[in-house]
Parts: C-alpha cells; structure tokens; sequence
C-alpha cells in the first residue's frame, strides 16, 4: 500500500518547465521534494505528451528530475484542498495528504477563451485545446482546420495540427500586422525566441498568416459549418470543420488563492504577487512560471530553478539566474504589447450568447450585476463544474463583471471536482508521532 | 434628511422579505444593503424549506411560513421544488417517534405519513440497507435563496421601496440611521442584519453557528427527496459545541447538496477539514453511492443562532423606533416570511396570524424590559 500521508521538504504543484525547473534544483541541495501534476504525464503545457511525436531534447533534459534522487514524482495527482501546512490531494494512490515545509507553486496559465456568437458549437475549440486534443490523438487527417485568435500560442498549436494530419485554412491573428512588424524587429535580442519562431514558420510554410484579422461568428446548426472572418480586406465566411480560437493565456491562480497569496493585477487578471526571490506573500510558499505571469517556457525554467533553489533554501544560485530572469521577464513584456486585444473582440459576444457553458448563462443575464459574486448569486453564472474557471475568466476580460469584488476572497474549494470520499479521507492511520 | 415610515437594515432573505411586505402595506421603505443582496447566510443556505416541530414556537412560525411561501411556488427564478422531506430511522426506536411527529405536524396544519421500511426504498433505492422506516412530509419544498431575496427586494421596489445598495448603516440615531458615506435618513428602523446583529445592537445575545456544505456535479433523479435522519434534531438543536448530521438535498439542477454541520461560536469561514470528513462519513453510511460522485465546490455559512433558538422579531425595549429581525439559525430561508408578516402586523398595530410573544426580543433584556 502506499503511504497516504507524506512529508516533504518542499513541495511542487505543477510538472510543466517551472515546476520540473523546481524539483531539480531543490533536490539538488538534498531536499526531499514531492512533484504532483494533474496530467497523467510531466511536461506542463508546452511539453504535452503526444502520442505520435517525440519529445524535444531539452524536454527529455528537464525530465531527469523525475528520477532524480529525492524527488516523489506523484502524476495524474491533483492538489485540490490548502490545509496549513499540506494540501489534500487526489489521483489513482487515492487521497493523499502531502505535506511540506515549503511549497512552490508552478501551476501555469490557462488559455483565455472569449464568447463571440456560436463560440459552443461543436467544433469550436481554444487554440491550446485542439494542440491538447491533436497530441492526445484525436482524429484530424483531412479535416478543415482554421486557427484564430492571437498570441505565440497559435503558431505553435496551428504547427501540431499539422503534424497531425490537419489541412489548416490559414491562422487569423488579431493584433495588427504593424504590432507583429514591430515585434519582429525587437525579436533579435531573444535570438532563442527568433528561432523558435522562425522553426514554426518553416513547419507551417504554405499556411496562410492573416494578421488583424478576426473571427466574429461561427455559424452552423448543430455543428461548425462556416467561420465568419472580419480581416483589413472586410467580411469573409470560410467553410471549415474545425475553428481552434484562443486569445492567448492567463495565469492559473487558483491554488495560491485558496493559499491566501496575494494577488496582483496583470491587465485585466490576476498574478501571484511575489518578490525577486520568488516569495509569495505567505511564508514558505513559492510561485514561478506562468503564474506569476505569462512570460512563456524559458521564463518558467528559470522561475522554477529559482523558486527551488529558494524552497530548499539556498538563495545564492537562485540570486544568480535574476539577470537572466529579468531578460526572459522582458521578452514577456514585449508579448503584452504587441498581442493587446483588439476592443472589437471585447464586442462580440450578443446579449443571448452564453458566456455560462455550465449553466447556460447568457452575456445579457448579467446585465447590471457589479461583479462576479452578484452574478453568481444571481444568475448562477460561474456555479458549475468548473467553477467560474471559464467564464469568470472571460468575463473579467470583457470587464463585465470586476473579479475583485468577490467576497468569498476567490476561494472555491476544492480546485478541481473530486471524488466525495476523497474529502471524507480521514487519514486517522497517521500517528502524530511520527511527526518530525 | 429623507423620512421614511421604515429603514430596513440588511438585505437578506428576512430583511428583503419584510421591506416587501412593509412596501407592500404601502409603507415608504428604504433598504440598505452593503453587500449583494441576499449574500450572507442566505447565499450559504440550503434552501430547504422544512417545518421544525421540536419547539412549539419554531413549528408555529415555520408552517405559517410554509404557507405563505405557496405563493412563490410558481415562481421559476427562485428554484422552487417541491421535492418533499423523507426523514429516515435508522431503527424501531427511532422509527417509534413518528407518529408523535406525525400529530404535532397535523396539529399545525402539516401533512405527512409514516414510511415502513419497504416504503422507504421505494422512494429512495439509493439508501443504505438495513433502515427501520421513516417520514414523509410531501409538501415541502426546495429554493434558491439568494434569488428569492432579490426577488422580494425587486417586489419592494415595485412597491415603492428605495434601496441603498453597496451601502452600510454604521450607527443607529435617535430615529433612523446614518450610512457610511454620511447620508442620515430619518425613521423606525428594524435591524436585520442577521449574524452581524451585535455590530448595531450588542444588548442582543447573538453568535454564529458555522455549517459546511458540499455540492456535487449533475446526477438527476439519483435521489428523489430531501433526505434528513430523524436524530438530526438532536444535531441541529443540541448543546454540543460540533455536530453533523445527515442531511441530503437534489436540487433542480441534479447537483446534489450534502449537509449538514454545526460549529458553535466560530465566526471564520474556513472549510474545516476534521468536520467535513465526519459529515461525509456520516453521509455516506445512509447514502453510500455518494463516495463515488464528483464533488465540485464546498463552502460554510453562519447561522445567526439566539440562546434559545428562536429569533427575534419585534420592538427593541429600551430603545426608540427600533426593531429587530434577526437571529433565524437554520431556519430563517423557511421562516422569513412569517417574520416579516409579524414585523409588519406589529408595525401596524394589528393582530397577527400567530402568538407573536414568543419571538420578542424582550425576553432577552430580563427585568429591563419596557
Ligand atoms: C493550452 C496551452 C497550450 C500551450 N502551448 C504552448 C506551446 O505549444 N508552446 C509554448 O512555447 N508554450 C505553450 N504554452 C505556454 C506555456 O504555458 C508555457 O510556455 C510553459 O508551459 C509554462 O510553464 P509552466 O511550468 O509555468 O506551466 P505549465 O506548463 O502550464 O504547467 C503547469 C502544470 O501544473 C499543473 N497543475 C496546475 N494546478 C495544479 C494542481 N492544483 N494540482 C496538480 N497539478 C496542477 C498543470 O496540470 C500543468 O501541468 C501553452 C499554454 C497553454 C495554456
Ligand atoms: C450552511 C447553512 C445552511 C442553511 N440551510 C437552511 C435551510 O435549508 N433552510 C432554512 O430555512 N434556513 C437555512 N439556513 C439558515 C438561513 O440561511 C438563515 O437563517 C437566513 O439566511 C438568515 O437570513 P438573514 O436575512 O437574517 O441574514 P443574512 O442573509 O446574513 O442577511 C443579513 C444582511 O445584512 C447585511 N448587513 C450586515 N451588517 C449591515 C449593516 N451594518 N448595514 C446594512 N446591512 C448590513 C449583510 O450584508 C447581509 O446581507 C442555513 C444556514 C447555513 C449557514
């Protein structure tokens, strides 16, 4: 049987490049490290297991710290309650209570989907979702595949659906082509940015990259027929099997606020507020990665070697990568700029169209709601299965309803849904004498 | 300064329902509420609409509340469902108390029927084996409280009431009160601001009695009633400082609402673990398919509890123009109407439905009473 209640000197939420990033150099200082990730596999988001196609090097490098000495890696495992001290967490060893000395937070971003008319038929996917399904083998040989939205995210998802098989229609980037003129010219002094860039372009050669260019509708019956594309050549309909949108990403915040971190504002969301040493506002516990901001792969590998040097406690090598954090933090800054959202996106969504998939909520249900909580109570928005992730999210961008006025703080326990008797889990076999 | 005939303080459940039934009088009425409304206890109930017949008292404003709620019944926004309760025994012993029950209900106009064992499983396959029986009162109901307290504001409003939204009252004056942006507004005021009772009127014994409740992913039709074990008075109304009881709920959505717990004199809003595992234990060994159903939000509440378990409701001696409409604990999403019916029938000087004596807040005040 496996031990249900573990003791770790510092704990890692999140296998993506932070969180692996983390394990490795805490472990490094002798530290026992406990490594959970929801996914069933370690890679976070950009290193998503795919089924068909390997892995890049420096993901296999990163790897290592799953079988480093010292480390517990637990996948397919979510944290989904804060206790002081140790968090309730639930996978296939059933519940388990993994408690730490220090913690570092590396649960990433989400992708930022926004409702415009018929954004939930089906076909219509975010753009990190359809390069989620495509890695995970989801049929796309021949389909008709129109990527939208904007940011990096969508060369890269766009890449991997082409990789699968998929006949992509072209990708529709909304931010203009001056900003991405722009952006191309600054990119040198991220020369391995550049060539990130410049790879994808080759793998996506013949695909049509259509900048200001944005999807208003997606029209069918019961599933997508037709994409309705408003480009600086005016309105075109496209007929397509498969709309991938996404307008970039936001950081997932959920387990530092149910930790009471404090939160800061970044645009129109929320990072967790930490400072050069990656210490979050309450003691002992860390973040790195896409929650303290998007800031992308190599950000997050720094991030997470710092908060884990920190984690363990030693501060020097953690003090020597914040140069190349700062650089990295930059490259992130110049994203921001140059994919701002177009307010013509924020207008999309009509009075009927749902901005609740879970509970059917309508855009003009929330009319005159101040914020998130009122519309919650009132029209049930934001109370299904996954709790306002989704829709709060959305909402918060199209600054409908202000997230900050919840009363209930943002905590929403438990993170995920989970197992009833995995919250009734006792853990009475845990002799408190056997603390340390 | 404005002048109103009533300032009602709180927009919960109870003070939405008695500026409704103040306006309603064609009362002028203005409400103040800092919060959405119906956001405190009320946004934490289970909405179970449910006579309580250990207290005579209780049981008298609970089924004249039950009867003026069949008025909302039609009502969609509010979630009304009249699933019925199904109170189970778990032996002879506790299944012999029934008729008793049976008697007192009647005796306050309430339908219900005893339920042998066999019966028992009929209406609810999902139970666990081995239960004695138990009883069914068919005619209650479930709602969404939050949204029948912006219902009953909205029917204030309709009526002519005034709402002070995203406002406080930070002091009582001699005849009305005064919010924290400095507005005064002048007239009889009825406090009912639910647990935050002694924040305006400390005289009042008041404290909070925390539940946690968790709520599953969509399973329709699994269970039928709202499920309570016949010892949950013992939980609800007992002296101990923690308790759980079995307490199961299927909402109109199919989610499934599993109670209940009480914690005496805590006030924060943490979920605490060591409670939440006994309530689900407690679930479980009546309810056992629930182990394996998605839970996707848990959370807590206070009940405004008084030392004797009833509210207050009337005129504060001691004090000029104010009264008070507080202190319902488990009840107050059931009870609210009632009381408002009482705020407003003593307002107006008229006879009430039911004895009004034994919810006035004199009672509380000994020989200081006016
Ligand atoms: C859908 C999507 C697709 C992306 N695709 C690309 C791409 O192709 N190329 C690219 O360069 N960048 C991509 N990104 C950007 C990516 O976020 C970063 O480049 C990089 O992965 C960030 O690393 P991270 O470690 O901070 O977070 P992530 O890689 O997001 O890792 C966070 C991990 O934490 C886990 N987690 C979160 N909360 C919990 C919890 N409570 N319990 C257990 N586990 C938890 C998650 O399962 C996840 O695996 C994508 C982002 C998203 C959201
Ligand atoms: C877990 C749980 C389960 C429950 N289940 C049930 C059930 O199934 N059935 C049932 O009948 N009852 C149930 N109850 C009980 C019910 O929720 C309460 O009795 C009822 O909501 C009390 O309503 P209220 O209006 O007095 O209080 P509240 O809803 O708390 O309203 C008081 C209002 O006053 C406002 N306020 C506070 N201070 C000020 C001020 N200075 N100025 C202006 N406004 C102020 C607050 O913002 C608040 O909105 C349950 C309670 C809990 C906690």
């Amino acid at each position: 049987m496996t031990e249900p209640v573990r003791r770790y000197d510092v704990l890692v939420v999140g296998a993506g490049p932070a969180g692996l990033a983390a394990a490795r150099a805490a472990a490094s200082h002798g530290a026992r490290v406990g490594l959970v990730d929801a996914q069933p596999r370690a890679g976070g988001q950009v290193w998503r297991h795919d089924v068909r196609r390997g892995m890049p090097a420096m993901a296999r490098r990163a790897f290592a710290a799953l079988a480093a000495p010292g480390v517990d890696w637990l996948p397919g495992t979510q944290a989904v309650l804060a206790q002081p001290g140790w968090l309730l967490a639930d996978g296939p060893r059933g519940a388990l209570q993994l408690h730490y000395r220090a913690l570092v937070l590396a649960t990433g971003a989400r992708e930022l989907l926004l409702p415009f008319p018929g954004w939930t038929l089906p076909g219509v996917t975010g753009a990190g979702g359809a390069q989620a399904l495509a890695k995970q083998g989801w049929p796309l040989r021949g389909k008709r595949v129109l990527v939208a939205g904007s940011g990096p995210l969508l060369l890269a998802a766009a890449a991997t659906l082409r990789a699968h098989g998929a006949q992509l229609l072209g990708i529709h980037e909304q931010a203009p082509l001056h900003a991405l003129r722009d952006f191309a010219l600054r990119l040198p002094r991220w020369p391995g940015k550049a060539l990130q860039a410049l790879a994808l372009r080759t793998r996506l050669a013949g695909v049509a990259y259509r900048a200001g260019s944005v999807v208003v509708a997606a029209h069918g019956d019961d599933v997508l027929r037709e994409v309705e594309i408003d480009g600086p050549r005016g309105r075109a309909r496209l007929a397509c099997d498969q709309l991938a949108v996404g307008y970039g990403l936001v950081p997932d915040t959920g387990l530092a606020e149910l930790l009471g971190c404090r939160l800061e504002a970044a645009g129109r969301h929320r990072r967790v507020a930490a400072d050069a040493l990656l210490r979050t506002s309450v003691d002992g516990v860390f973040a790195a990665g896409e929650a303290l901001g998007i800031g992308g792969r190599d950000c997050a590998r720094i991030e997470g070697a710092m908060a884990g040097h920190v984690a363990a406690g030693a501060e020097a090598p953690a003090r020597a990568l914040s140069a190349r954090r700062r650089h990295a933090r930059a490259f992130a800054g110049l994203l921001h700029e140059t994919f701002a959202l177009d307010p013509r996106i924020h207008a999309l969504a009509r009075p009927g169209t749902l901005v609740c998939r879970c509970e059917d909520v309508p855009l003009g249900a929330l009319a005159d709601l101040p914020d998130a909580r009122d519309a919650k109570l009132a029209s049930r928005c934001g109370m299904g299965a996954c709790q306002g992730r989704i829709c709060g999210t959305a909402l918060a961008e199209l600054g409908v309803c202000r997230p900050e006025a919840s009363s209930d703080g943002g905590r929403r326990p438990p993170l995920f849904p989970v197992r009833l008797a995995a919250l009734a889990e006792s853990f009475t076999h845990d002799p408190q004498e056997k603390r340390p | 300064m404005k002048a109103f005939d009533l300032i009602v303080v709180g927009a919960g459940i109870v003070g939405a329902a008695c500026a409704a039934a103040a306006a309603h009088e064609g009362l002028t009425v203005a409400v103040v509420e800092p919060g959405p409304v119906g956001g405190g206890s009320t946004a934490a109930a289970m909405g179970h609409l449910v006579a309580m017949d250990d207290d005579p008292a209780e049981l008298a404003l609970s089924a004249y509340s039950l009867r003026l709620w069949e008025r909302y019944a039609m009502l969609p926004e509010i979630e009304f469902s009249r699933c019925g309760t199904l109170w189970v025994a778990r032996d002879e012993r506790e299944l012999a108390a029934v008729p008793a029950r049976i008697a007192r209900l009647a005796g306050a106009g309430l339908r219900a029927e005893r339920v042998d064992a066999r019966q028992l499983y009929e209406l609810e396959p999902q139970l666990a084996p081995g239960l004695a029986g138990g009883m069914r009162v068919p005619d209650e109901a479930v709602v969404y409280p939050p949204r029948m307290a912006r219902h009953l504001l909205d029917q204030a409003g309709a009526a002519g009431a005034q709402a002070w939204l995203g406002r406080r009252v930070v002091e009582l004056l001699e005849h009305g009160v005064r919010l924290d942006d400095g507005t005064r507004l002048a007239g009889p005021v009825l406090v009912a601001t639910g647990v935050a009772l002694p924040q305006l009127l400390p005289e009042l014994p008041l404290y909070p009695r925390k539940g946690q409740l968790a709520i599953t992913d969509r399973y329709p039709g699994l269970i039928r009633h709202q499920l309570l074990e016949l010892g949950y008075a013992d939980s609800a109304h007992g002296d101990a400082e923690r308790s759980v009881a079995f307490n199961v709920q299927p909402r109109p959505t199919g989610q499934i609402l599993v109670g209940s717990s009480r914690e005496s004199g805590v006030a924060d809003r943490e979920v605490s673990l060591p409670l939440l595992w006994q309530m689900l234990q407690r679930t479980f060994a009546f309810l056992p398919i629930l182990r394996g159903l998605q839970g996707i939000r848990i959370w807590t509440g206070l009940r405004p509890a008084t030392p004797d378990g009833r509210p207050y409701l009337g005129p504060l001696p001691g004090r000029r123009d104010v009264w008070v409409a507080a202190g319902h604990e488990g009840l107050g999403v059931t009870t609210a109407l009632g009381s408002a019916r009482l705020i407003v029938d003593g307002l107006l000087g008229r006879v009430p439905a039911i004895d009004p004596a034994p919810y006035l807040p004199a009672r509380m005040l000994g020989g200081a009473a006016a």
